[in-house]
């Protein structure tokens, strides 16, 4: 096994003439890119840095451009505005052939008249390298993804598993100073995602590769990328770590797209030192802690997430939990969704609204688990809340 | 009984349909024209000797057996005449489907290409000709190619030539005339294939570091092999075999193979001459398709 890969030797993307950024700076700068097809604007200014090394997600739903600012990256469209700079480099214009950048298909897009070797060894004969170190990379990849013993086979007669990873193989076969992944993980089962997941990121670890991973997929962008992008309508929504984004999402729409949330709509009431007293429609008075960006003194709401919500048959009674259940509601279990790790119960709130509260289930044997109908407390602390502009 | 169970189900019927009318339509008949060809010429209706008659008992059969030869077979091989009919008709049958694969190939590339909508636009384009009888086509042609036809005036108004261009009652009339009557069987098997292929192909070619000359060559033309072998097949078998063209736009001082066969069948009234050249013909033909079968079925064995 090669673990470290020699990434000195020259490929027609060195030979490009292309110099690695100066540390500190970014790899890949997108400036104000724009693109349009008809009147739809697909993208809309969207500007964003990308460091190198990076495991980048772009995650948002089908239509939000994602697809085509990735399609823009590898240049099989032309930015109708902005500037795409690779390590200084303005490529916007540039062809594909010319870039330093390859793409993993969603499709996977194998060549299907040449065999594994082959379809691996297309970008590298390209390049101009002599046969021999042709064959040197080709093994070294077939090793990277282990598919030794399939060289001479065609794609059609591999599964869909071998097939992903010929395409990775041959995407980075070239040693791109970027790979684009359009979807990479979206054909195989889920158990295979899963797997396949963690080898993506032990590869990206080790090759120090910039990844940039387009999904719709909330929770594989979560376990992959290091930041993430999420757009909507062409726009760049929100750019943060996983956890930020999770926990500190900054519109209504993100907290609801990444993840499950309890939201009420409200009105700002008074502010008490760090904290805000909002009233609910749905969920009565709610004291929240003071938001990290300051929010306007008019119609807030209030995100929770389920597994922030505890459940109690009665209120806490201690001093600390007395001071922790600020924020206790009381309501009646409508609803229990078993997941098998935890569970969903859904209460109608005596206040109007139904809340999600996700419990783990801690215990095999759990005899105090609710049932429908019983009469809860559902409490959360002012830090659980996340204030959100309406 | 076999037969019973072969007919026992409409499937087993539809399997063996294709075979019942090959045999009625293209065996039999094949039959007869070989047995014609084994015959001798005669001045008698029907116009070659012997005949059979089945009711004339088993020795007079016997008789007629003994009778036939191959003597048509020699006489084809030895006056040139024929040697050269088959060569010219394989002559320009190949440089007729090398012309029509170099412009029906762009065009099937172009149509793929188009957005959907105008794809159907396009196709009706390619297939609209056919609303008009080929005879009346090749008499169009005639009116365009004439001395003073519409080429020869555009060539003239645009100064390119001086004086009127000689085209009719020669080979490059009948290109003309070949190219353009088969170029839809040419274009539609190409743009089939090229259609059906993913456009990610050719991205990913491209991504790979391929200029686009070298996506076409390296991934789009391999994967089009299908629609230039059908596309090909479609266009020279007939053609070698064409008659109505070269008789029609072509000078009449080299026949091809199909003007030989009529000269045979109509003027000489040699039927057994005819018939003998047809099979040879016939047996020219196998051989591109047999070629076709076999890289067909070496290609799908590649891929395992």
């Amino acid at each position: 096994m090669t673990d470290e890969l020699p990434r000195t030797d020259v490929t027609a993307n060195a030979a490009a003439g292309d110099t690695p950024p100066a540390a500190g700076q970014p790899l890949l700068r997108i400036e104000g890119v724009a693109k349009t097809f008809g009147t739809f604007r697909a993208v809309d200014s969207v500007s964003l840095d990308i460091k190198a090394g990076e495991f980048f997600a772009l995650l948002g739903p089908s239509g939000c451009g994602k697809t085509t600012l990735l399609r823009m990256l590898a240049g099989f469209e032309a930015p109708d505005e902005g500037r795409i700079l690779l390590g200084g480099k303005d490529i916007a214009q540039a062809l594909p052939h010319q870039r330093p950048v390859n793409m993993m298909f969603q499709n996977y897009a194998l060549f299907p008249h040449l065999s594994v070797r082959d379809n691996i060894a297309f970008g590298l004969k390209r390049a101009g390298l002599v046969r021999a170190d042709i064959a040197t990379r080709v093994a070294e990849m077939v090793a990277l993804v282990k598919l030794e013993g399939l060289e001479k086979r065609k794609p059609d007669h591999l599964s869909g598993g071998q097939r992903q990873r010929v395409a990775l193989a041959r995407a980075l076969a070239r040693r791109p100073q970027l790979l684009l992944l359009d979807e990479p993980l979206a054909a195989l089962d889920k158990k295979l995602r899963e797997s396949t997941q963690a080898e993506l990121m032990e590869l990206q670890r080790r090759l120090g590769t910039t990844f940039i991973i387009v999904t719709h997929d909330q929770e594989e962008a979560m376990t992959m990328a290091s930041r993430i992008g999420v757009m909507k309508s062409g726009k760049l929504a929100q750019v943060a770590a996983p956890r930020e984004l999770y926990e500190a999402p900054r519109s209504r729409w993100i907290a609801e797209f990444v993840g499950d949330v309890n939201v009420f709509d409200g009105e700002f009431k008074l502010r008490d030192g760090h904290r805000l007293v909002i009233a609910t429609r749905d969920a009565g008075t709610l004291v929240t802690a003071e938001p990290r960006e300051p929010v306007g003194e008019t119609k807030l709401s209030v995100a929770i997430r389920p597994e922030k919500v505890k459940l109690s048959r009665r209120g806490p009674v201690s001093e600390a939990g007395r001071e922790m259940a600020i924020n206790s509601l009381d309501g009646v279990i409508a609803d229990i969704c078993y997941l098998g790790g935890t569970t969903t119960y859904k209460v109608k709130l005596d206040a109007g609204g139904t809340m999600q509260a996700s419990v783990v289930n801690s215990a095999r044997l759990d005899v105090d688990a609710y049932s429908v109908n019983q009469n809860v407390v559902a409490w959360f602390t002012p830090d659980d809340c996340v204030v959100l502009q309406s | 009984m076999s037969s019973r169970r072969i007919f026992a189900r409409p499937a087993r019927f539809a399997a063996i349909a294709p075979y019942l009318w090959m045999m009625l339509f293209f065996l039999v008949p094949f039959a007869f024209v070989l047995k014609i060809s084994l015959s001798q010429t005669a001045i008698a209706q029907p116009p070659y000797d012997p005949v059979f008659d089945l009711t004339a008992g088993w020795d007079a059969l016997k008789t007629a057996l003994a009778a036939l030869s191959i003597d048509n077979f020699r006489l084809l091989i030895s006056d040139d005449i024929y040697v050269f009919a088959y060569v010219r008709s394989l002559t320009v049958a190949v440089t007729a489907t090398a012309l029509l694969l170099l412009i029906g190939y762009p065009i099937a590339y172009g149509m793929a290409r188009l957005p959907k909508s105008w794809q159907a636009v396009a196709m009706v384009l390619v297939i609209v000709p056919f609303w008009t009888s080929f005879l009346i086509r090749i008499y169009a042609w005639i009116n365009i190619l004439q001395h003073d036809g519409l080429l020869n005036q555009i060539l003239l108004a645009l100064h390119l030539v001086s004086q009127p261009v000689v085209w009719l009652s020669t080979d490059s009339a009948m290109y003309i005339g070949i190219v353009y009557s088969y170029l839809p069987f040419m274009i539609l098997p190409l743009y089939a294939t090229l259609a059906k292929m993913e456009p990610a192909l050719e991205e990913a070619a491209g991504d790979l570091g391929a200029p686009p000359w070298q996506v076409f060559w390296l991934v789009t033309f391999p994967l089009s092999l299908p629609g230039v072998g059908a596309g090909v097949l479609l266009c020279f078998i007939p053609i070698v075999g064409e008659f109505v063209i070269p008789d029609l736009l072509a000078g009449s001082n080299a026949l091809m193979i199909g003007q030989t066969l009529w000269l045979e069948f109509f003027t000489n009234k040699d039927w057994p001459v005819a018939s003998a050249a047809a099979i040879v013909l016939l047996v020219v033909l196998l051989v591109p398709l047999l070629l076709y079968e076999r890289l067909q079925k070496r290609q799908l064995e590649q891929g395992r």
